[in-house]
Formats: C-alpha cells, structure tokens, sequence
C-alpha cells in the first residue's frame, strides 16, 4: 500500500513551513537544545542550562569505546586548569555510551582524573538534537548559549585551535 | 490519520511562529546535518569480493530540525541508490524515511511527540527505540508519545506506536502495534521538601509495561494446534542507588508466553535479571556486573529474526573493541535465546611522579567477561513441544559462549611519545555466536597491540598500531599495522594492513590493505579511501553486523549545521 499523494504533500508541506519559517526571519544559527539528561551525581540536567552561567562552555561527545574520543578529553585534561584560569571554560563531557558500557563511564572518567562534568546520552537524544553523526564531535558555545565553534573529528594539536577560540571568546 | 494529525502540530507549531505564542522574544532555528557514503566495488576473487550488479553503493541522509521555543519538527531524507554493501539490501529509493513534530513546556512538564521517534525505559530491557544508522539499524517508533513530569522527581512516559521495519522510498512500519509506559521516581527529587536533594544516597526506581499487538492465528506442532497469542505483555522493575563513589542498580524484567522464531516457537515465559555494582574514587574505578537473559527476544512481529523489528535491547557483556583485531574477528552478541553472563572491570591510574607512574602518570585497566548458555533441562513430550525447557538457577550452564579477559597500559613518556600496549585472550563459541563459516567450535585467541604516537611537530603527529592475534583454530594468525599522519586541525592519512599470515590454507593468505586521505573544516568531514576490506564484523557502540568483503573506492562526506 503506498500512499504518494500523502507523502508527497507532507514532504512539500515541510518545504513550505522552512521556507515560511525564514520569511519571518529566523536563523541558522545552534543554540542549545533543552534535553533532560543524567550526570554522574544522578543529578537531572537540562543541556539548555549548561551555558546559563555566563561562562564559554565546551560540549564534547564521546563514548568509552572511541580512542579518538579519548585522547582528546585525556589531552585537553592536561590543559584544562590553565585554559578555567585564562578563560573560564568549563567543558563538558557528554558520553553516548549505550547500556553495553554505560557503567564503564565512571569508573573510567574517575580513574582517569577527569575534572569535567560527565552527563550521560544513552539513548543519543541530546547528539541528536545537536547535528551529532558521529563521535568526537565538540562544540564551543559562547555566554550567551550559542554555538560559535565546532569540530567533528579530534587529532592531535586540535587544543591549540580550541585554545585560540577560547581566547577569541574572552578578548 | 497520522500524517494529517503531524501537518496540523505543525501548523500549530506554524501559528505559533506567526502569532508569538512561544514567546516574543524565541526566534526559530534550523539545524541540520548531511551525510553521503559512495562505494564502487571491484572484483576479486582472493578475498570474495562481490561485485552488485550497480556497480556502486550510495546511502545518502540529511536531516532538518526546526525548533522555536519549545516546539520542533523534522525529517530525514534517505537515499539508497543502491544502498551500499553491509546495510540491509532491501533499503532501496529515495524519500523520508523519518518525520516528527514536538512541543515541550518550558518547564519540562510536558512533552510530546507525533510521528516517528527514539526511547529508552531503564536499561532497555523492555524498550529501546534507537538507531545505529552507520549499520543500518533503525526500530524508530512511529506513532505519539507523551512525557509527563508533574512534580519534581517523577516522570510518566506513554506512547503507541508502530516501528521502522524498512524503507522503500518511504518508510515501511512493522505489522505490530506497541503500546508502553514507564514511571520513574528519583525519590530524593521527589522528598526535596524533606531534605532529599541533600542526602548523600540518591535513589531512583522505575517500572515499565509493554505491550504488543499483532494478528494471530495457529501454530501446529506434531499434533498439536496451538493458538498464537495476539497480545503479549513484558514488564520490568528497577532500582538504582548512589552513595559517595558507589553504585548500585538492580532490573528484573518477566514477559508472557511469546511465540515466535527466536525461542522456536515455545511458550514458556521469559525472565531477565541485571546487576550491577561499581565503586569509583579519583584515580580508581571498579564496575561489576551480572545478567541472566532467559527467553526475552521481544519484536512486533514474532516471524522477523536478527536486526529486524527488536522492541527490547539486550547488549553483550563484554566490552566493546577497538583495535583492528579484537573488534571485528571475535566480536561476541548475545545469544538471543538465554544466557547467563558476568564480568569484572577495574581502572587504574598510578599517579605521576611515582617510580612506577613516570611523570605523568600511567593508566592500567583490566577486563574480564564470560557467558555461558543458561542452567535449563529440557521437557519431553507434549511439555516440551509447548513450553521447550525450564531453567534450574539463575546461574551458568554447561556450554560455554565467551570468555574475554584484556588488560592495558598506557603511558605518556613525554610531549612527544606516547605507548599503549593491550593483551587479550579470547574464548569464543562460534557456534553460539556464528562469525565464521570456516571453524565451528571454541577459538582461543591471544592478541597483542601496541600502539604509539610520536608528535613530529607542532600539530602533526604519527600514530602507529602494531597488532598480532596468534590462534590454531578458524583462520589461524593474523597481523595488522595502522599508520595515521595528521596535520591539525584538517587533514589526515592513514593506511592500514590486515594480512592473514597463519592461514592453513597458503591461498587464503592475503593482505587486506586500504587507505585514506581526509580533511575535516570544523562541522564538514570528507574521506577518501580506496583498497580491501575483510568479510567480517562491524561494530558500533553496543550493535554489530556483518559486512561482505569489497574492494574498491570510498567517498565519506558529513557536515552538521
């Protein structure tokens, strides 16, 4: 049973709520979405609120089973006192570790001393609401919840670019 | 009905917009991201490469997301034309293939959706909407869901829905129908008046039901006609607790009498129970767990069997691998009939500035799982034909599925070097977890890696991985070499070779190799690869599939916005 006349005038309905949408102006711009998501204090979070202080906040999505993942959060680590002190960034580390290794997430971030907030995205609601395909994928977000940077993919040296971005926001 | 009740949320959401509903000051957005994959294909008959009458694979996504205030709607076009080699075949055509529209108060108090989307209850045991569209694997539920958090601490989600079978230039939903809700306490949310967002110890408790419907009918065994039910009803019960750096959650899942290909048709009711225990201090991280899984494959049509139509997610016990060697010849799926499984996990960091831990510390982590078939006995006669067997404990049986011990150590010399050095030791039934065609029965398996990374310069470093897996069974020994240049922030090189050196059969003894350039702009990635790619396994997060050897070009392309 195929319906084309419906799917089409739903396809075309969409177009027309874009277009619409833009003639009254709006953006293109991310900003971040609300989504109820679990840190490992069992403390409920609303991702809207994660810029709320003011401060640049970096978003960074990994999961326990990406290495680049990984040797990103553990190398920006090393460095993330000295950029609180210059900047004020507070990063923030969203796992989309599924069921499988959920339970893996804090005993590795605890082991490996990392000082970020962890949120958890089991079931991939936030990286989905923010354009996520695939992990690493890290997002700089300015005071004023918008987001000004990103990066999908994590090679070593891409802290320096991180770093002069951070600077760009404090200048 | 259903697409009608979207277009007019939509246009509600629409009037919204024109009439400032959400607020004056809410301006709208549209977020989106594109993915394309090409593949051409080459024949080759040394590693069985097949070559589909097309030519070449393309699979093609982009989304869109409007969102103004708490409002959003979107969809995503899929293009299969034809879809690439690995993905489910019968994917074919251009269309959308997922649409939604949303509102949610800004107080989180309610929340729903029509048309299609993803969810979780619990650990999933019962529910778990999700896709893994790397692999192909989507169960979008199509339909309305409802979130409710009337008070702080409790949440109440409904939904009904219909799920994503299969796409042929539309979406293409299951013959069932599923029907579920779930309730969640967080109890110190909850006696907040009381002090409860104080207390040390945070405690969560959840309840799901589930239901399927779909037409029924009659079954003959032997002599027997038995009726098939129409609705089948599971449930689950869990409880989660934190105190300092301990964890604890427990999940008890049951299910009725469901029929269906996985269990051969039987029964007999299922039964899940899940533990898990984990301590956690700065530098020190320990996770236990156990699980009994009796019985619970759980779809909207009972005849479908693999990636098609799960309501439930049941993930493996072992840990999910990374390197080469270890993630796509062995990798262990729950067997979906029962299993009774445990594992033990321990992080360690020995601290910098010690004899031991160098100067900036050296990491070590072991793993170990195992799983066994369940404890049952077969029933004989009628019994057996109607209800198959019974379980006698929670348990291990006799027959081994996994055994997967690893321990790692990394190490960073100084700002320049790098090590990483991983062992695994497998134990893996090939016929409880049917990956190769070539050996069936347990393949012992030990593998070595080493990995390093030397920076060569400011932004440019080399990352190498040594691999050797060395087993008697199956394909005998392996050996692979990755070497990866990047030059931050935007491009990379890499080149990887698998080669078969054990291989009984001289023949069979080739080299897998493949390479690729990327440059990657912020949001945008774009690869190229060309070469040989093993018949094996592909693995995402929890879910794997099978992939046919190919050689040939690869063209990735993403961008978000």
């Amino acid at each position: 049973m195929k319906h084309p006349f419906t799917m089409n005038r739903f396809q075309s309905f969409l177009l027309l709520t874009c277009l619409f949408a833009l003639g009254l102006g709006i953006s293109f711009s991310q900003s971040l979405p609300a989504v109820q998501l679990k840190n490992l204090e069992g403390e409920t979070i609303s991702t809207g609120d994660l810029a709320s202080e003011g401060q640049p906040t970096l978003i960074c999505f990994w999961a326990t089973w990406c290495s680049p993942c990984k040797r990103e959060l553990n190398n920006y680590a090393e460095l993330y006192e000295d950029w609180q002190d210059e900047t004020g960034v507070n990063i923030v580390a969203v796992s989309i570790d599924d069921q499988r290794s959920i339970r893996r997430v804090a005993p590795y971030v605890n082991s490996v001393l990392w000082d970020y907030d962890v949120l958890l995205d089991p079931n991939k609601d936030f990286a989905r609401a923010m354009q996520v395909v695939n992990v690493p994928h890290t997002f700089l977000v300015n005071g004023g919840g918008e987001i000004v940077w990103q990066h999908n993919n994590y090679a070593d040296g891409d802290e320096e670019e991180v770093y002069e971005e951070l600077l760009k926001l404090v200048e | 009905m259903k697409r009608i009740a979207l277009l007019s949320i939509v246009a509600w959401g629409l009037s919204g917009t024109a009439w400032g509903q959400f607020g004056e000051s809410e301006t709208g957005t549209v977020t989106g991201n594109v993915q394309m994959l090409w593949q051409s294909y080459s024949e080759d008959p040394a590693i069985g490469a097949i070559v589909p009458p097309e030519k070449t694979g393309f699979n093609a996504f982009g989304n869109l997301i409007y969102n103004q205030g708490g409002f959003s709607a979107g969809l995503r076009y899929e293009s299969y034309l034809s879809a690439v080699l690995g993905f489910p075949g019968r994917f074919k055509g251009s269309g959308v293939g997922y649409r939604f529209a949303r509102y949610a108060d800004n107080a989180g108090k309610v929340d729903f959706t029509v048309g299609n989307f993803y969810e979780q209850f619990g650990s999933g045991i019962v529910l778990r909407a999700y896709e893994e569209r790397a692999l192909g694997i989507d169960n979008a539920l199509d339909g309305v869901r409802l979130i409710l958090r009337p008070v702080d601490g409790i949440e109440v989600k409904a939904l009904y829905g219909r799920q994503r079978l299969d796409f042929d230039s539309r979406l293409i939903n299951g013959p069932g129908t599923v029907r579920a809700i779930d309730g969640t306490v967080d109890l110190n949310y909850l006696l907040a008046e009381q002090g409860g967002t104080d207390w040390k110890t945070k405690v969560t408790l959840g309840a799901s039901f589930v239901s399927k419907f779909q037409a029924g009918g009659t079954i003959s065994k032997d002599s027997l006609l038995l009726t098939l039910p129409e609705n089948v009803g599971a449930w689950s019960y869990r409880l989660d607790a934190l105190r300092g750096g301990w964890s604890a959650g427990i999940e008890y899942a049951g299910k009725i009498n469901d029929p269906n290909a996985d269990n051969g048709y039987i029964y007999r009711n299922g039964e899940a129970l899940l533990l898990n225990l984990g301590y956690t201090q700065r530098g020190l991280g320990i996770s236990l767990s156990a699980k009994t899984v009796d019985n619970m494959s759980f779809r909207s049509d009972r005849d479908v069997l693999l990636f098609d139509l799960p309501i439930n997610y049941i993930p493996a016990i072992t840990q999910q691998h990374t390197y080469n060697l270890a993630a796509t010849l062995y990798p262990y799926a729950t067997v979906i009939s029962g299993e009774s499984s445990a594992s033990a996990e321990i992080f360690y960091t020995i601290p910098k500035g010690t004899k031991l831990g160098g100067k900036y510390g050296t990491k070590i982590s072991a793993n170990f799982a195992a799983a066994n078939d369940l404890d049952t006995t077969n029933l004989a006669g009628v019994e057996g034909l109607v209800n198959g067997y019974e379980r006698n404990s929670w348990g291990f049986g006799p027959t081994k599925f996994v055994r997967d011990f690893n321990v790692q150590v990394s190490r960073k010399e100084s700002k320049k070097f790098k090590w990483k050095y991983t062992y695994y030791n497998f134990q893996f039934n090939t016929l409880a977890t049917p990956v190769t065609t070539t050996y069936k029965g347990i393949v012992y398996a030990d593998i070595h890696v080493l990995e390093t990374q030397i920076k060569t310069r400011k932004r440019e470093s080399l990352r190498t991985e040594f691999q050797a897996l060395f087993t008697e069974q199956d394909k005998g020994d392996w050996a692979t070499v990755v070497a990866e240049y990047t030059w931050s922030p935007h491009w990379f090189a890499s080149i990887i070779d698998q080669y078969n050196f054990g291989n009984p059969d001289e023949s069979a003894r080739v080299h897998y190799l493949y390479a690729a350039v990327g440059r990657i702009d912020g949001p945008h990635r774009l690869s190229i690869g060309y070469g040989k790619r093993r018949e094996g396994i592909f693995c995402i997060g929890g879910v794997c599939r099978a992939v046919p050897a190919s050689n040939g070009f690869e063209v990735n392309f993403s961008s978000s916005f």
